[in-house]
C-alpha cells in the first residue's frame, strides 16, 4: 500500500516541519482574546525593552478558556487576555487561573476593575454609554440607560443584539444596580421603544442613526472614535448618564495569570509593565479606550468626548450575572 | 439510459463482493476515519450526562419556537434558492447553448470562493437603511421610502443562496455535461414533451450530484454561524453560541449540537434510503454530449440570467470590497499579508490533497462493500460538515489535548522525563481537524462520480487480473477526474474559508487570511477586513479556474 506509505511520510514531515516551533524557552506564552492588532504593539514595545520573547496566539474567549482546561497542567499559556470582565470572571470560576497579590497592580488598577481575589486584572476601561443624533435629540432630554424606556423614545431606539457580551455585562450592572424585576421591566420598555430590529454591531446602530432609523442608541465610545476620526462632523454625539442613575457602565479588557503557568513571575512582570504610566497609553489609546491606571490621562481625542463618572460596582458582577442577564433578556424579548 | 431497478445492480456487485469477507484494508480504513468523525461527536453526546435542564426550560420556554421556526425557514429557503439557481444554471451551461455560455461555464463558480460571511456584510453594508442604495432610493422617492427589510429570513435566505449555490451548481453540471441532449431526445422518441423530459428523465438521473450538493449546502446553512449573526437571525446555531457564550455552559451547546448532527443524520439516511433502489451509471464512456442549442429569447433569456446572477452573487461584491480595499490599503497592507496568504495556500493544498486521498479510498471501498455497517460507517464520516465550526474544534481538541496529557505522563511516570505536548499545536492536528470537518466535500463530489462507472468495467478488470488499489488507480482514477478536481477546488476553498478549527488548532505565528478577517471583523473593522477577504476571494479563484481548464475540453 504504497499510498499510505507515501500519506504517512507526508504528515510526518509537516510534522517535523513545524516542532521547532513548538519548543519554548523562557519565554512568555500568552493567549489572547484581544486581537492581533491591539496586542502586537504592546508585545514588541516589551521585547524591545526587557528583552523578554513573547508568543501570543489569538482567539474568541470562550475556545482559549477551553483549550486551558484541556490541556491542564500542561499548557503553554502563561497570561489570559480577553476584552470583557465576564470572560476573566468565568475563566477564574472555572479555576484556569491563579491569584496573584502584587503591590504594582493594586496601586495602578482601581479595586472595582480587579478582581477582588486577584485571578485577574483589569487594563484597560471600556465605556458603553448613550449615543444620539446631534440633529434631532437634545441631550436635555435624556438622563440613564433607564430612562431609554421612556414614551418619548418610543420607535426612535436602536440597539446592538443581546447576543454581544458587552450588553449582557451591561444588562448584569442593571441587575446589580437595581435587581432584576425592574431590570427586565426596563430591558422590556427598550424593546417597545425599538425603531429597528437589533444590530449585529455597535457601527451600524450609529450609521442607522445617522440615516434616520432611529434617535439614540447605546454602543462603546471607542466605536464612536472610530467613525467620528473618519467623518470628523460626524451629526452624533455621546451623552454620559450621571452618578445618581449609577454613572456609565463601564467593562475592562483584562488579563490574568494561568494557574499553571511555567512563567508565572515573567508573566507578572508583564502584568505590572502594562499597567504602567509608559505602557498604559499603549494599550488603550490602540483602540481608543481609557487607561485604568488613574494617574495616565486618556488620548486627547477621547478626552474631548468630557468627562463622566463610572459606575463603581465591581465588575466581577458582570460575571456572577451574565446568563442571569441573558435569560431575562431572552424573556423580555430582546434579540 | 433509465434508471435500472435494483436487483440487476445487486447481481452484478455480488459477483465481485461475494469472496470479500469483512473486514477488508478497505474497512478498517473506513472504520478508523470515522471513529476519527465519532470522537468528536462523542465529546457534545457525553455531554448528555450532565443534561443543562435549567438551560433547556429557559429556551424552551422563550425561544425555542423561534428557533426552530427560523432554522426551518433557513433549511427550506436555501434549498430552494441554491436548487432552482445551482440546478437550472448547471442545465444552461452544462447541457445547452447561448451566448456567453464558455465564460459563464466557469464564472458562475466563482462565488464558491466568497465566504459567506463576507457576503452577507456586504449586503448589509450596500442594501440596509443606512446604506447608500437605499439612501438614494429615499433622495428619489422621499423619507417613507423603504425597501424590504434585509435583515429578514428572505435577506438570509438570498444571501445564503447566493453564496451556496455553486455547491449544486459545481456537482450537478458535471452530471448534465455527461448526459446532454441525449437522455432529453430518448425521452421524446418516448413521447415526452421537453419540460416533461426535462423533470421526469434529466433530473432524476442527475440526482445523486444535486442530492450531494444540496445536502453540501443544507449542512453549511445549519452549521453557519457567520451570516446569520451578521443578520442577528436566530437559529440553532445561534442558540448553540448562546448556551456556550452566554450561559457559559459548553455542556448545553454541546447537548444541541448533538440534536444538530442527529437531525443530519436523519436527513442523510432518508435520502440514501430514497434513492437505494436506483442506479446511475453510464451506458457509454463518451463524456460529452451534444448541447441543446438556444434560439430567440430563450438564447438572450439564458444569458441574462447568467450574468445577473453573476452580478449579484459576484461582481457587485467584488468591486464593494475593492473600493474598501482601495480606502484602507495604505494602513493595512504589510509584508505580514504574504505570511498569512502563504499559510492559507499550504494548509489548503496539503488538506484537499489529504482529504481526498481519504475520500477516495472510503468511496472506492462503499463501492465493494455495499452493506449496512460500511454504509453507516461511511455517513458518519462525512458527518463533521454539518457542525459549528466551533463546537467541532472544541470536541477535537479536548480529546487531542487529554492523549498529550495521557503521553506526557506516561512519559514522567516511566521514564522521568519532562515531555513537550506532542499533537497540540502542530499542523498534523490542524490537518485532522479538516480531515473531521472536510471529509463530506471531499466524498460526495467523488463519490457522486463513482456512481458513473459501471460496475461491468471492474468485472472486466477484474478478469483482467487488476484490482484493489491497481484497480482504483488504473481505471477508476482517469474516469473520476472530474470529480476529484470537484473535491480538491471545494476543500482548498473550504479550507481558505475556514475559521475556527484554524483559530483553535493553529501553531503559533501560524495566522492565515480567515484569522485575520476573523480578527479586524471580531472588532467591527469590516472595511479592514476587506483587504484579507480579497485575498482570499482571489486566491480561491486559482483553483476554480484549473479546475475548468482541466475538465472543460469543449
Amino acid at each position: 500500500m504504497s499510498n499510505f506509505l507515501g500519506k504517512s511520510i507526508f504528515v510526518l514531515l509537516l510534522f517535523a516541519l513545524v516542532l521547532p516551533a513548538v519548543s519554548f524557552a523562557d519565554e512568555l506564552v500568552i493567549y489572547s482574546a484581544r486581537k492581533e492588532h491591539l496586542i502586537q504593539p504592546l508585545v514588541d514595545a516589551y521585547t524591545t525593552e526587557t528583552g523578554t520573547k513573547i508568543s501570543f496566539v489569538t482567539d474568541k474567549a470562550g475556545p482559549l478558556l477551553q483549550r486551558l482546561k484541556a490541556e491542564g497542567k500542561n499548557t503553554h499559556a502563561d497570561l489570559l487576555v480577553t476584552v470583557d470582565a465576564g470572560n476573566l470572571w468565568h475563566a477564574a470560576n472555572e479555576g484556569v487561573l491563579q491569584p496573584v497579590s502584587s503591590a504594582v497592580l493594586e496601586k495602578n488598577v482601581p479595586a472595582h476593575l480587579r478582581d477582588p481575589a486577584g485571578n485577574w486584572f483589569g487594563l484597560s476601561e471600556r465605556a458603553r454609554t448613550i449615543v444620539y443624533s446631534t440633529d434631532r435629540v437634545k441631550s436635555a432630554d435624556l438622563s440613564s440607560y433607564a430612562a431609554l424606556g421612556e414614551k418619548q423614545w418610543q420607535n426612535r431606539l436602536l440597539l446592538r443584539t443581546s447576543k454581544k457580551v458587552y450588553n449582557q455585562s451591561l444588562v448584569a450592572m442593571l441587575i446589580a444596580q437595581h435587581g432584576e424585576k425592574q431590570t427586565e421591566a426596563i430591558v422590556e420598555s427598550w424593546v417597545g421603544n425599538l425603531a429597528a430590529a437589533p444590530f449585529s454591531n455597535d457601527t451600524k446602530v450609529m450609521e442607522a442613526i445617522l440615516a434616520g432609523q432611529g434617535d439614540v442608541g447605546i454602543v462603546n465610545t471607542y466605536y464612536f472614535g472610530r467613525l467620528q476620526k473618519k467623518n470628523p462632523g460626524l451629526k452624533l454625539a455621546l451623552f454620559w448618564p450621571g452618578a445618581q442613575s449609577g454613572g456609565v457602565h463601564v467593562n475592562v479588557s483584562g488579563a490574568g495569570v494561568t494557574r499553571y503557568a511555567k512563567n508565572p513571575a515573567g508573566a507578572i512582570k508583564f502584568l505590572e509593565w502594562l499597567s504602567s504610566e509608559k505602557a498604559q497609553n499603549l494599550f488603550a489609546d490602540a483602540n481608543m479606550e481609557y487607561p485604568v491606571n488613574p494617574r495616565v490621562t486618556a488620548h486627547e481625542a477621547v478626552t474631548a468626548w468630557g468627562s463622566f463618572s463610572p459606575s463603581t460596582q465591581n465588575l466581577a458582577d458582570a460575571g456572577r450575572l451574565q446568563s442571569d442577564a441573558v435569560m431575562l433578556m431572552d424573556r423580555a424579548g430582546y434579540r | 439510459m433509465p434508471t435500472l431497478p435494483a436487483e440487476n445492480a445487486g447481481a452484478l456487485l455480488q459477483g465481485s463482493g461475494r469472496r470479500l469477507s469483512w473486514p477488508s484494508g478497505w474497512q478498517w480504513l473506513t472504520l478508523l476515519i470515522a471513529l476519527l468523525v465519532l470522537m468528536p461527536l462523542s465529546v457534545l453526546f457525553l455531554a448528555w450526562l450532565e443534561p443543562a435542564w435549567d438551560i433547556w426550560r429557559h429556551l424552551q420556554q422563550t425561544l425555542l419556537g423561534l428557533l426552530l421556526l427560523n432554522t426551518f425557514k433557513l433549511v427550506v429557503g436555501v434549498s430552494a434558492g441554491t436548487l432552482l439557481l445551482g440546478v437550472g444554471l448547471a442545465w444552461l451551461t452544462g447541457a445547452c447553448d447561448f451566448p456567453g455560455r464558455r465564460h459563464f461555464s466557469w464564472t458562475l463558480l466563482l462565488p464558491l470562493a466568497m465566504p459567506t460571511y463576507v457576503l452577507a456584510f456586504v449586503f448589509l453594508a450596500l442594501f440596509d437603511f443606512s446604506g447608500p442604495v437605499q439612501t438614494q432610493l429615499r433622495l428619489w422617492f422621499g423619507q417613507g421610502f423603504r425597501l424590504p427589510d434585509m435583515r429578514s429570513a428572505g435577506g438570509v435566505v438570498l444571501v445564503m443562496s447566493l453564496a451556496l449555490y455553486p455547491y449544486v451548481y459545481l456537482l450537478t453540471r458535471n452530471a448534465f455535461r455527461t448526459q446532454g441532449k441525449r437522455a432529453l431526445e430518448a425521452a421524446q422518441s418516448l413521447g415526452c414533451s421537453p419540460t416533461v423530459g426535462f423533470f421526469r428523465v434529466v433530473l432524476p438521473m442527475a440526482r445523486p450530484w444535486i442530492a450531494g450538493g444540496t445536502a453540501l449546502v443544507l449542512m453549511e446553512a445549519l452549521a453557519d454561524f457567520g451570516a446569520v449573526s451578521i443578520f442577528n437571525y436566530d437559529t440553532f446555531t445561534t442558540a448553540i453560541y448562546k448556551a456556550w457564550f452566554g450561559f457559559f455552559s459548553l455542556p448545553a451547546a454541546a447537548q444541541l449540537s448533538s440534536l444538530l448532527v442527529v437531525l443530519v443524520f436523519g436527513l442523510i439516511v432518508m435520502e440514501q434510503q430514497l434513492r437505494k433502489r436506483m442506479r446511475f451509471a453510464q451506458s457509454r464512456l463518451a463524456p460529452q454530449a451534444e448541447r441543446i442549442q438556444l434560439h430567440g429569447w430563450h438564447k438572450w433569456g439564458a444569458t441574462a440570467a447568467c450574468s445577473l446572477v453573476l452580478g449579484i452573487a459576484f461582481v457587485l461584491p467584488t468591486l464593494q470590497l475593492l473600493r474598501w480595499t482601495l480606502e484602507v490599503y495604505h494602513q493595512e497592507f504589510n509584508r505580514r499579508y504574504l505570511d498569512l496568504l502563504g499559510h492559507s495556500l499550504l494548509l489548503g493544498l496539503s488538506a484537499a490533497l489529504l482529504i481526498v486521498t481519504v475520500a477516495l479510498l472510503i468511496a472506492y471501498c462503499g463501492r465493494r462493500h455495499n452493506d449496512r455497517l460500511t454504509g453507516s460507517l461511511i455517513r458518519v464520516s462525512t458527518l463533521g460538515y454539518a457542525l459549528p465550526g466551533t463546537v467541532l474544534a472544541v470536541g477535537i481538541f479536548i480529546p487531542l489535548a487529554g492523549l498529550d496529557n495521557l503521553l506526557i505522563d506516561l512519559a514522567r511516570s516511566l521514564f522521568e522525563i519532562e515531555m513537550k505536548p506532542l499533537l497540540q499545536g502542530t499542523i498534523f492536528v490542524m490537518l485532522l481537524a479538516y480531515l473531521i470537518r472536510f471529509m463530506a466535500a471531499g466524498f460526495k463530489p467523488i463519490d457522486s462520480a463513482m456512481h458513473r462507472v459501471t460496475p461491468n468495467i471492474d468485472e472486466a478488470s477484474r478478469l483482467m487480473g487488476l484490482r484493489g488499489l491497481r484497480l482504483l488507480w488504473r481505471i477508476h482514477l482517469p474516469m473520476l477526474r472530474g470529480g476529484i478536481f470537484t473535491a480538491l477546488t471545494l476543500i482548498f476553498v473550504d479550507v481558505m474559508k475556514e475559521m475556527p478549527i484554524t483559530l483553535m488548532t493553529r501553531p503559533f505565528g501560524w495566522d492565515t487570511l480567515a484569522v485575520k478577517i476573523y480578527e479586524l471583523t471580531s472588532e467591527g473593522e469590516w472595511e479592514r477586513a476587506a483587504l484579507p477577504a480579497l485575498t482570499l476571494l482571489l486566491s480561491g479563484m486559482i483553483p476554480i479556474v484549473l479546475l475548468m481548464r482541466q475538465t472543460d475540453e469543449d
